[in-house]
């Protein structure tokens, strides 16, 4: 099987956010960056895939070069290529134009199924995959907790975190998969497998190896434009309530009802 | 162009989801604002009775695709449904619930007429050029954008919870109007074979009014229970954090945080949670927060708005029993 995994690369979930100088991006100062929580799945799905039918796996990531980093971490847990895409007039991609680079890339490679993570930490969009599905004409399964794929078939049963439910979808592969956490355990990737990761390929293209005119992609391209970013208001501390327990609950009863007003 | 106000209406089971009155009322807003229809979009099967119940929460008309194909939610048959009509139709701008619904086939849709969408948004504006502005949480609610939306029509994904419901009046009425819709045989790629109903409640844990979550403070599973009975007085949904999912106490679907939901209830109890902020990024933005840890330098009280210092064992039963008392009373 070919599998494609695309990853992004993210600052770490302990990040304290603090607004930039150019008031709409993050302060990228100290921040430490790994591969999205959820593409961590992906990447463990796509390999195990591999090791149960055979087949290579490459993973695929649009940013900055600081994101051959997350790269070798995945080749490094077993992917077999990686691929960087990158040109300057890639910076500020919406979500849209984002899927539309890695379409570029990815109509270029064989391919049985795409995975993706279900969200992307940093943004928090859920968009690209279901763009990517869309432009390069696949279904997908979102949100997927558990996948069962049939290589000769070419079919794929997967369930999906809803609310309150899973539901069970079937289709037929090609397909986009995003991928949603405790769908597998993912590995660690060892030292020796992180030297091995070091002679792996790693391919960059930009915009023009990709047949992207500079129009069409980052924030030129983009159909939504973020204006400005702000923290939100900081939480005023509350009351603390110490002492009896039968009288601090009856002073909590009554303040959620007589001042918070929500009981 | 017809240049109307769209909402696109959520249902399962032909029931209508609390976020569709609350897409309805932030819709009638702005079509009130730019002087133009509110029209409501309803898809399923034996959904026609509920159009005439959207009038009454203040649509001027509701779209009705009423198909078989159309029984369970599938992204392929959303989508064509959906595109079709605004195509046809034109609309300016379209809202949709940030639901996993919403989030499934949205996108797809705005791909399909070149839209531009903005997701899970929690507050929306328009400028002097009546064109939509949205403002939506990053970073797991770290930070806020305010985005625009530079390709028509304008789309935005509204997260539930947020905004104010419609209120219903039965004077107010809507036109009805069917939508003939066909599907050729393949066309939708994926079948629904299950739909598995979880318990994290009987209402959904991102739609809950009331969240009732337990952290590793719990000791083990076989003291949930202490959380369950608090959020069943309440008509709350129970959630759970990381140490206790990761224990195996409750499945992840339980899990509150960065890499679990993210909710925004009116009320949110937290009973022996430490406060990280992974757990922090997916409940900060409840109205109200309640913290019951007996530590008293733990980190939630920064957060909260009411605190008890004590020992859940020992607090979580009596303020069940308090509540009970309340509740009968009122
Ligand atoms: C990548 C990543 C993602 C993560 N995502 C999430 C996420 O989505 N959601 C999440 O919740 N966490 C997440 N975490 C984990 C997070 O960092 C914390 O480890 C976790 O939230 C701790 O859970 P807890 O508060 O239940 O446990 P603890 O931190 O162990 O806290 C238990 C608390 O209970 C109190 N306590 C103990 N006994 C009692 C008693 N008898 N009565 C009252 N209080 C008592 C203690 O004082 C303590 O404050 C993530 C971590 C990482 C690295
Ligand atoms: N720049 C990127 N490069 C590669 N994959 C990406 C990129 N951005 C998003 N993705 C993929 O899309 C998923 C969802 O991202 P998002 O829609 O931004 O929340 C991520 O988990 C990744 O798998």
């Amino acid at each position: 099987m070919n599998i494609i995994v695309c990853i992004k690369q993210v600052p770490d979930t302990t990040t304290k956010v603090r607004v930039g100088k150019d008031g709409k991006h993050i302060d990228p100062g100290g921040v430490k960056f790994i591969v999205n929580t959820y593409d961590d799945f992906a990447v463990e799905e796509a390999i195990r895939l591999k090791e149960r039918f055979g087949g290579e796996v490459t993973v695929i990531s649009m940013g900055p070069e600081r994101v051959k980093e997350a790269l070798r971490m995945c080749l490094a847990m077993g992917a077999d290529k990686a691929i960087q895409l990158w040109d300057p007039a890639f910076e500020d991609s919406d979500p849209y134009t984002t899927a539309l680079i890695l379409s570029k890339a990815i109509q270029q490679l064989p391919y049985d199924i795409i995975f993706c993570g279900k969200q992307a930490i940093d943004r928090d969009t859920m968009s690209v995959p279901v763009y990517l599905a869309e432009l390069l004409g696949l279904p997908q399964a979102t949100l997927v907790v558990k996948l069962e794929v049939d290589p000769n078939a070419r079919k794929f049963i997967a369930y999906r975190d809803i609310e309150g439910a899973k539901e069970v979808i079937e289709g037929l592969l090609p397909a986009v998969i995003s991928t949603q956490w405790k769908l597998n355990e993912p590995r660690y990737p060892t030292l020796p497998n992180i030297m091995k990761a070091k002679k792996k390929e790693l391919k960059e293209l930009n915009a023009a190896a990709l047949g992207l005119d500079s129009a069409q992609v980052g924030e030129k391209g983009s159909r939504v434009k973020v204006l400005s970013m702000e923290l939100p208001p900081p939480r005023s501390k509350g009351k603390i309530l110490k002492g009896d327990p039968r009288e601090v609950c009856r002073e909590l009863v009554r303040l959620l009802r007589e001042e918070a007003k929500v009981i | 162009m017809s240049g109307n106000i769209w909402v696109i209406a959520e249902q399962r089971e032909s029931e209508l989801k609390k976020v569709t009155y609350e897409l309805i009322g932030e819709g009638r807003r702005l079509a009130d604002e730019v002087g133009s229809k509110l029209e409501v979009v309803l898809l399923g099967k034996n959904i026609t009775h509920l159009a005439e119940s959207i009038g009454f929460y203040g649509a001027d008309k509701v779209f009705v695709a009423d198909h078989e194909a159309l029984e369970k939610y599938t992204t392929d048959g959303y989508a064509k449904v959906i595109t079709n009509l605004i195509k046809a139709q034109q609309p300016a701008i379209v809202l949709f619930a940030a639901t996993t619904m919403g989030r499934d086939f949205a996108p797809r849709v705005a791909a399909r007429v070149g839209a531009g969408l903005s997701v899970d948004c929690i507050e929306l504006k328009l400028d002097e050029n009546k064109s939509l502005l949205c403002k939506r949480p990053v970073y797991a609610g770290k930070a806020l954008v305010w985005e625009a939306i530079l390709t028509r029509p304008q789309m935005a994904s509204l997260r539930p919870n947020v905004f104010r419901p419609a209120r219903r009046d039965e004077s107010h009425k809507a036109e009805v109007e069917k939508v003939p819709v066909e599907f050729a045989p393949g066309e939708i790629r994926t079948t629904v074979k299950e739909i598995i109903k979880g318990a994290t409640g009987k209402v959904g844990l991102t739609e809950a009014s009331i969240v009732v979550s337990g952290g590793r403070g719990l000791k083990g599973p076989e003291n949930f229970y202490l959380v369950e009975n608090l959020a069943e007085v309440l008509g709350a949904a129970v959630g759970a954090s990381r140490a206790v999912v990761d224990a195996g106490w409750k499945e992840h679907a339980y899990q509150v945080g960065q890499t679990g939901k993210v909710v925004t209830p009116n009320l949110y109890i937290a009973c022996g949670i430490s406060g990280a902020i992974q757990h922090l990024a997916g409940m900060g933005s409840s109205k109200y927060i309640v913290a019951i840890n007996k530590d008293p330098d733990a980190n939630i009280f920064n957060v909260c708005n009411y605190g008890i210092v004590g020992d859940v064992f020992e607090i979580l039963p009596i303020l069940t029993e308090e509540f009970k008392k309340l509740l009968a009373e009122s």
